[in-house]
């Protein structure tokens, strides 16, 4: 009750830096575990056992929980080699550009019941304008490596990712009409009450959550959509210059992008910290200490949802082979923007005549 | 026959089928080895490092007829020879470097009284220039110190020569 009170004392300005904090915080362990559940998921699905060597701290018994801190070590302790022939400015902001918008987003989340660190009411417009800032951060590292195998990963990566913004900006506007709202806290409120998939987006908007899902793969530049690091044309695409901490921050940005990614699809598509069992808002399971809080409304239903999320990103890499470049651009283009227009004129039909999340809309 | 492949193609058919490929192998057992703790089965006819076997009564078995050396098809082998002071015909130097060696085993199977031998032993590694040449005396020491492994793997598979 004290550190409640005293949390409630706090000037907003501490508290806001107190979350962002926690929030960084949180997110960067989140991504150095993202790593290792990469390796052991995608491991267990080829049949392999993962990474198993790395105690924490020596400690018997945890076997491959330290990976991630020792690959943080050795990546710090490389040295940062700058080409000689690149634009050293931009080449060493580079990887801050990917990696700050990815952190940038987490402000207008809704992270917990009714709290953001930014109640921002042109939330999705934010959201939008910060992941297309990231590609700032892959087109600058391509061109100022001036090498050609990463201004030609750059390329590709811009173009895809232009591409997919349309399809993914789409997408999104189908969450507006179905929400009648920009921020992203009455987004979730909106999906809130009814039988857990009746209500949320997934029902109604369920070939724009396909299509922003997969258009979410294209823009973190993840598999089979990673053209942008095609090994076998051009290296690692526009990250090859980048050793040590430099491209660990590369690294760090796509993870943080990942889990970004994760948590708005969960925001906008599957309710967010709504708990999939409020549809008895009065069953007196709610007052049993610890059941009734797991089963109500909170973080941990958020967290849940993105991890599930994050395994299907896993599954996504270690089932399908990359796409050839051409194939890219006619899915995104020829495929996924129809497909979202489409469904936006069907939900506009909606709409019209008070069908689903609509009914009671003037 | 279009409606259904049209059906197929905007449900992700395809896709979610091979994404039930990769789930079911997410349960299936485990094949890795986990290489230092567990190590994977390993045949008598293993071709590992080289050694140089003697006789029951200590004689050196090769008799530097330098038919390895002949047989040998990356040349790894260079073999001089002399008259030993008990008359006998003995190298006086049998050298194997191991990085030309591509460990065909043609040398054991060329060699007459079983003196050159692959054994199973893989594990070796090379610390400074030079290590990778086995001289006489480290063939000879490999072999005497596996005598017992040599011998056993020699009788295993002798049925099939």
């Amino acid at each position: 009750m004290t550190l409640a009170s005293i949390w409630q004392a706090l000037p907003w300005y501490l508290q806001s830096t107190a979350m962002i904090l926690l929030v960084t915080v949180v997110l960067i362990l989140s991504v150095a575990y993202l790593t290792l559940w990469e390796r052991k998921l995608i491991g267990w699905m080829q049949l392999r056992r993962g990474p198993n060597r790395v105690l924490l701290f020596g400690i018997p018994g945890t076997r491959y929980i330290g990976q991630p801190f020792a690959d943080v070590v050795k990546l710090l302790l490389k040295e940062i080699v700058v080409p000689a022939q690149a634009n050293r400015g931009l080449f060493r902001i580079a990887p801050a550009i990917t990696l700050i918008p990815a952190f940038a987003v987490w402000a207008i989340v809704p992270v917990a019941p009714q709290y953001a660190i930014a109640n921002v009411d042109a939330g999705l417009l934010y959201v939008l304008a910060l992941t297309s800032v990231g590609v700032y951060g892959v087109i600058l590292a391509g061109w100022s490596s001036n090498s050609k195998y990463a201004f030609l990963g750059a390329m590709r990566s811009a173009a895809q990712i232009v591409a997919y913004e349309i399809a993914m900006g789409f997408a999104l506007v189908g969450v507006l009409m179905a929400s009648g709202s920009l921020n992203l806290g009455q987004i979730v409120q909106k999906q809130a009450g009814g039988f857990f998939l009746l209500h949320w987006n997934l029902l109604w908007l369920f070939p724009l959550f396909v299509v922003y899902f997969i258009s979410a793969v294209a823009e973190t530049n993840r598999a089979p959509f990673d053209v942008a690091e095609g090994e076998s044309e051009i290296v690692a695409g526009f990250h090859v210059d980048y050793a040590g901490m430099g491209f660990a921050l590369f690294f760090l940005g796509e993870y943080a992008n990942m889990i970004l990614v994760s948590a708005l699809t969960s925001v906008f598509f599957v309710g967010g910290w709504l708990s999939p069992f409020t549809f008895a808002a009065d069953n007196p399971i709610w007052h049993v200490p610890v059941l009734g809080t797991l089963l109500g409304d909170g973080t941990h239903w958020l967290v849940a949802k993105m991890f599930f999320f994050l395994c299907v990103y896993l599954w996504i890499r270690a089932t399908f082979p990359r796409y050839r470049y051409d194939q890219i651009m006619r899915l995104g283009w020829k495929v996924l923007i129809p497909v979202t227009i489409v469904w936006i004129f069907v939900e506009g039909v909606f709409a019209w005549f008070h069908v689903g999340p609509w009914q009671g809309m003037r | 026959m279009a409606t259904t492949s049209i059906l197929k193609t905007f449900t992700l058919w395809e896709l979610l089928k091979g994404m039930g490929v990769t789930l079911r192998s997410l349960f299936r057992p485990k094949v890795t080895v986990n290489y230092p703790e567990e190590k994977a089965p390993q045949s008598v006819r293993f071709r590992g490092l080289h050694a140089l076997r003697r006789y029951p009564n200590g004689e050196e078995r090769c008799i530097a007829c330098k038919l390895c050396e002949a047989a040998c098809p990356a040349l790894a082998i260079t073999i001089d020879s002399d008259v030993a002071a008990d008359g006998t015909r003995r190298t006086t130097r049998y050298d194997i470097d191991l990085f030309k060696c591509i460990y065909c085993g043609f040398c054991e199977e060329a060699c007459p009284v079983d003196a050159i031998v692959e054994t199973r032993i893989h594990e070796y590694h090379m610390e400074a220039p030079g290590e990778n040449i086995m001289t006489k005396d480290k063939l000879l020491a490999v072999g005497d110190r596996y005598q017992a492994m040599i011998n056993a793997d020699k009788a295993a598979d002798a049925r099939y020569r």
